[in-house]
């Protein structure tokens, strides 16, 4: 089995790209979406050299669904500062201390903070203890840095590092 | 109402948006914000190919957005690439 | 009323793909600009998306989801490229509103240990 299937969920996510692709969901097209996952994750086992495991999948799914609903406000809000003027924002660049380890933890909490409030991660340090992430419009730095570590950082650590 | 209000402002906003960001492509000043012009380019030819295959009501159009965004993702990170580490190659 | 609801997302998405490139022309330094088209296009593109696969599925040729799949993949993609034009700039050492702060300047460009542009660094200061 495992030798069969390393990665069932890399091979479950590659027939649903099949799926949405063909955009018919014929048992045909079933099959050989599936036939492909199996096939694909089987030949590129080799490049994916850590298997991420999650270990709380509930709350991965609450931690997807806030950064939707964050996605939308952040849109708003950097909508609104766009519209207004220029001058009056407040760029910040801020320095947030990760207790992150793992290549895949990490890189999924820098792609959050580009998505979301406002921010953009600009750097991960050589040691990977620290992201450098700039702010468009910051009244407070380290309250912001604080906020990224109890509203992505927590969650991610406790399904993928706990 | 749709096709007869929404659908041809969106097109002349979505016209603006390149506009303005041909601006920004031309203007520079420096390479990052051509990048990032060429990069905002090829999401607003997403947005112009969804309006318009809602518009002719034809599906044809999404293939070409799906390889506009792979190829423009690409396009984007071979950019940012050569700046990162082109001086190591001089 | 789904007449109403097209018009709707097609509206607001082109309103935010339009603000994202305004903010490209508006906003005054490399860093602030980055953030127009990284978020506010996503959504704009992320709901004329919809629109798009609402309005195929309701003409009675069965569910089209593959929209789904460009925002998808634009929303796994779009933060890549910002981080990575923020770390070209910040290599570039371009000109920022916003101090750097402590320490940050003598770093090199990430883990892909580029000594050369470290050691240029060092020199520049």
């Amino acid at each position: 089995m495992r030798r069969w299937l390393p990665h069932p969920l890399i091979a479950l996510a590659l027939a649903a790209v099949w799926l949405l692709l063909a955009n018919r969901f014929s048992p045909g097209h079933i099959l050989l979406g599936l036939v492909l996952g199996v096939a694909i994750s089987r030949f590129g086992a080799r490049f994916w050299l850590e298997i991420p495991r999650v270990h709380r999948p509930l709350l991965l799914l609450r931690f997807i669904g806030v950064v939707l609903s964050d996605i939308v406000v952040a849109n708003l809000a950097v909508a609104r500062r766009i519209l207004g003027s220029p001058e009056r924002l407040r760029p910040v660049f801020v320095r947030v201390p990760l207790a992150l380890t793992s290549d895949l933890a990490i890189s999924l909490l820098a792609n959050t903070i580009c998505l979301t409030p406002g921010t953009v991660s600009s750097r991960l340090s050589p040691d990977r203890a620290h992201l450098l992430v700039h702010a468009l419009d910051a009244a407070d730095a380290t309250e912001l840095a604080a906020t990224i570590k109890r509203r992505y950082e927590a969650p991610l650590r406790e399904i993928f590092e706990p | 109402m749709m096709s007869s209000v929404a659908l041809p402002v969106a097109f002349a906003l979505v016209a603006a948006a390149f506009a303005l960001s041909f601006w920004r492509l031309l203007v520079g000043p420096s390479a990052p914000d051509r990048i990032l012009a060429l990069d905002t380019l090829y999401i607003n030819a997403i947005a112009l190919l969804v309006l318009l295959g809602i518009h002719l009501s034809s599906a044809l159009y999404f293939e070409a957005a799906l390889l506009i965004a792979l190829m423009g993702f690409i396009g984007t990170v071979a950019f940012c690439k050569y700046l990162l580490r082109g001086d190591i190659i001089e | 009323m789904l007449d109403a609801l097209l018009s709707f997302l097609i509206l607001t998405g082109a309103i935010f793909t339009f603000i994202g490139s305004l903010g490209l022309v508006r906003l005054r330094d490399f860093y602030t600009r980055l953030h127009g088209p990284t978020k506010a296009t996503t959504l704009g593109v992320g709901s004329l998306l919809i629109a798009s696969s609402l309005f195929f599925s309701t003409r009675g040729e069965g569910v089209s989801l593959h929209e789904v799949l460009v925002t998808l993949f634009l929303f796994i993609t779009a933060p890549v490229s910002a981080h990575l034009l923020s770390k070209a700039a910040l290599h570039l050492k371009l000109h920022s509103l916003a101090p750097l702060p402590q320490g940050e300047r003598s770093e090199s460009s990430g883990p892909n240990r580029s000594t050369v542009s470290q050691n240029s660094e060092r020199d520049a200061q």
